[in-house]
């Protein structure tokens, strides 16, 4: 019987449940097999009846060859989309085929023989021959028989419970589908490695990579024909060609360009300090997109006041009323910072933390030009939501809209820019 | 059914192309289902080199479509030259009538053509515009397309094996990625690496190894690199190393050669900032 074709308990056995296959002639399927369809979607993973048909159809031709670390890989590639999500496919997999782990107190007796290792040999393939094909259950089963025949330690070997052998049971073998009892797994069984969660730093609602955020920002475009007529115009080349009787006449016309225009701001020192990095990659993600017809960015401290700066270090300045004149209402703003800090400091005619910035206006005052001028102003704020308990957070939010820096909240902040635009 | 009689054509990696199992696990997947791989990873991972070694491996012939940020998904399948047309219509030596003579095959085109089975690699599908990968929808699927000057249709004598790479430059369409078979190349690790190396430089010596490996995977530990080193900077690296006949202490005390694996001068600041610190004592 294969792996795929046994269903996960005896229960299940007993009642003989067999799935039929579907039209489309995918294999018979067993009721466990469906379960793991429910348990990736509920973690998350959004798999479609035409991806899982795919799945079952590749395992119908034999890309898994019949072991589980082949199901899992075979799995991942026909039901996993992007890297951002192979984390809940991991975590997925392991709480589903969790319960298939041997019983603990077996696990206890044999760990003692294991300790113990032998010099590593490959085993011929047809030594894993006898092995390939079996259910999991029976795997368990086979196992505990083996044991209980089994008196002593055992390294090497294809057949007793030991470390390095191809039998299917103990530590360090090779056996496409074996079951590991304690030690560090380099036997590579498939929910040890899903185990590992190798991809963990992929995921989009924790992490930012500056490819990422240069994929999301790419999405603020707005094309127009403008600069040089370098393209050749087609239908216009033919309709003067046939109007100058068949004499080619040749008509060109300009490019399509992008024409957004952005500024970001940033907060740096302060509270942002321990974001100060992430903020840097955001800051060369978006630089490198150099297809920008305007990009600018700059920096605050704290809250945004009668001046901000060109540089991280505040040396060059740019008063805030200049800013606003020189740029259409058009462009879009993006700031960047925790919005957090006293209440003074966002309200009060004085409130800059920087001594030399009393302008007599409250920052609150400024953002709120700012958001009156830029109709496309988002901001983001590098703290997780659950944290914008603070009164300032919500003051700013309700003056600008405000999204998380993740790569799912700047995807968000685009979507916004975009429909404001 | 064991694996050696199964129905299709499978891929085990050849010997100069190191595959991990989940890699040949996702390239049978998509040979068995006909269905087209993506696949996504660091710029060198190895993506496109997988396509070459899979047509070497299955003796089939590879036709490359190289996608540009211009590229359209109608030039895959084919391009009618209506200037060339227009312009030999003033002329009397060709049969401007005959549109077929106009139509000049594209990379999926001449795949569809192909009278025996391909293998068709779509190159960087980010490149291009958002919808590119949409537009192509329907040709992957259905394997046919029409052309519509001359009302033939093109249907694939042999489903070609579809490989897609994209550097994640662009997100794709989801209708796109629920037809395919996915996979991620992640950036290799310390084991498959030094095999890798071993494959092109089968006399390096032990220590030389150790000592660049250790070295290429501290630069890429650097958080302030903006562009980390790939494998094919590393191996450039190696072979300017052992040309050079450079000595493995002077490795190990500085980083010869830094411009081969570093190429951004921010980066050579930041890397020779850290080089005086203690984070590059070995």
């Amino acid at each position: 019987m294969s792996l795929w074709g046994g269903e996960r308990d005896g229960e299940s056995r007993r009642k003989g449940a067999g799935g039929g296959g579907d039209a489309a002639g995918a294999p018979p399927e067993k009721p466990w097999l469906i379960d793991f369809l429910y348990a990736l979607r509920r973690r998350g993973l959004d798999v479609v009846p035409n991806e899982w048909f795919a799945f079952l159809g590749a395992l119908e031709k034999g890309v898994a060859a019949e072991s589980l670390t082949g199901f899992y890989y075979v799995a991942r590639a026909t039901l996993v989309k992007t890297e951002a999500k192979y984390d809940l496919f991991d975590l997925a997999f392991a709480e589903f085929f969790r319960n298939l782990k041997p019983p603990p107190e077996i696990a206890e007796a044999v760990e003692a023989w294991l300790a113990a290792g032998a010099p590593f040999d490959l085993p011929l393939p047809e030594s894993l021959a006898d092995y390939q094909g079996l259910d999991l259950e029976e795997l368990i089963r086979k196992f505990e028989e083996t044991l209980a025949k089994q008196n002593e330690q055992h390294d090497g070997g294809s057949k007793w419970v030991g470390t390095r052998g191809t039998s299917p049971y103990g530590r360090d073998g090779v056996h496409p589908g074996g079951i590991r009892v304690g030690g560090a797994g380099g036997g590579r069984m498939a929910v040890k490695i899903a185990q590992r969660r190798l991809f963990r730093d992929y995921r989009s609602d924790r992490t930012l990579d500056v490819r990422q955020v240069r994929v999301a920002l790419r999405r603020l475009r707005d094309l127009v024909r403008e600069g040089a007529a370098d393209e050749l115009d087609l239908d216009e080349t033919i309709d003067e060609t046939c109007k100058n009787a068949g004499e080619i006449e040749l008509v060109w016309q300009r490019p399509r360009k992008n024409r957004v225009r952005l500024i970001l701001m940033m907060d740096v020192g302060g509270s942002m300090d321990p974001y100060a990095r992430l903020v840097e990659r955001l800051f060369s993600a978006a630089n490198a997109e150099k297809h920008w017809r305007h990009f600018e960015s700059l920096y605050f401290h704290n809250c945004v006041y009668n001046r901000v700066w060109k540089d991280g270090r505040f040396r060059e300045e740019i008063q805030t009323p200049r800013l606003i004149a020189d740029h259409d209402g058009d462009t879009k703003l993006v700031i960047v910072g925790d919005a957090c800090m006293a209440w003074s400091e966002l309200f009060s005619a004085n409130g800059s933390v920087d001594w030399y910035e009393s302008s007599g206006e409250p920052g609150a005052l400024v953002l709120r030009r700012l958001a009156d001028h830029f109709r496309r102003a988002v901001w983001l704020n590098p703290m997780p939501k659950m944290a914008w308990g603070h009164p300032t957070v919500s003051a700013i939010g309700d003056m600008i809209p405000m999204f998380e820096l993740t790569l799912d909240g700047i995807t968000e902040a685009v979507a916004a820019l975009r429909r404001a635009g | 059914m064991s694996a050696n009689e199964t129905p299709f054509d499978q891929f085990r990696g050849t010997d100069e192309y190191i595959a991990d199992p989940a890699l040949l696990a996702a390239v049978n997947a998509s040979i068995a289902l006909g269905r087209p791989l993506l696949v996504k990873g660091e710029p060198g991972t190895g993506k496109t080199v997988l396509a070459r070694h899979i047509a070497a491996a299955l003796g089939k012939t590879l036709i490359t479509w190289n996608v540009k940020s211009t590229s359209k998904a109608r030039e895959g399948l084919y391009e009618y030259d209506v200037v060339q047309r227009l312009n030999d219509a003033r002329f009397d030596d060709r049969d401007v009538a005959d549109i077929r003579s106009y139509i000049r095959w594209g990379p999926l085109g001449r795949a569809f053509r192909s009278d025996e089975q391909v293998i068709l690699l779509i190159d960087e599908i980010d490149k291009a515009d958002i919808e590119f990968p949409n537009d192509l929808l329907q040709e992957l699927d259905e394997m046919k397309f029409d052309v519509v000057e001359t009302g033939d249709q093109v249907e694939a004598k042999h489903r070609p094996i579809v490989l897609i790479t994209s550097n994640s430059e662009k997100e794709l369409p989801d209708a796109f990625l629920r037809r395919c078979v996915f996979h991620y190349i992640a950036f290799p690790e310390r084991s498959l690496m030094s095999a890798i190396i071993n494959v092109h430089f089968p006399s390096i010596e032990k220590t030389l190894l150790e000592a660049t490996l250790y070295r290429f995977y501290w630069l890429r530990g650097l958080e302030e690199l903006r562009k980390k080193p790939s494998t094919s900077e590393l191996l450039d690296w190696i072979a300017v190393l052992i040309r050079g006949g450079i000595d493995v202490e002077a490795i190990k005390a500085e980083l010869p050669f830094l411009g081969a694996l570093v190429k951004q001068e921010r980066d050579v600041e930041n890397v020779e900032v850290r080089l005086r610190g203690r984070g590059g004592m070995m």
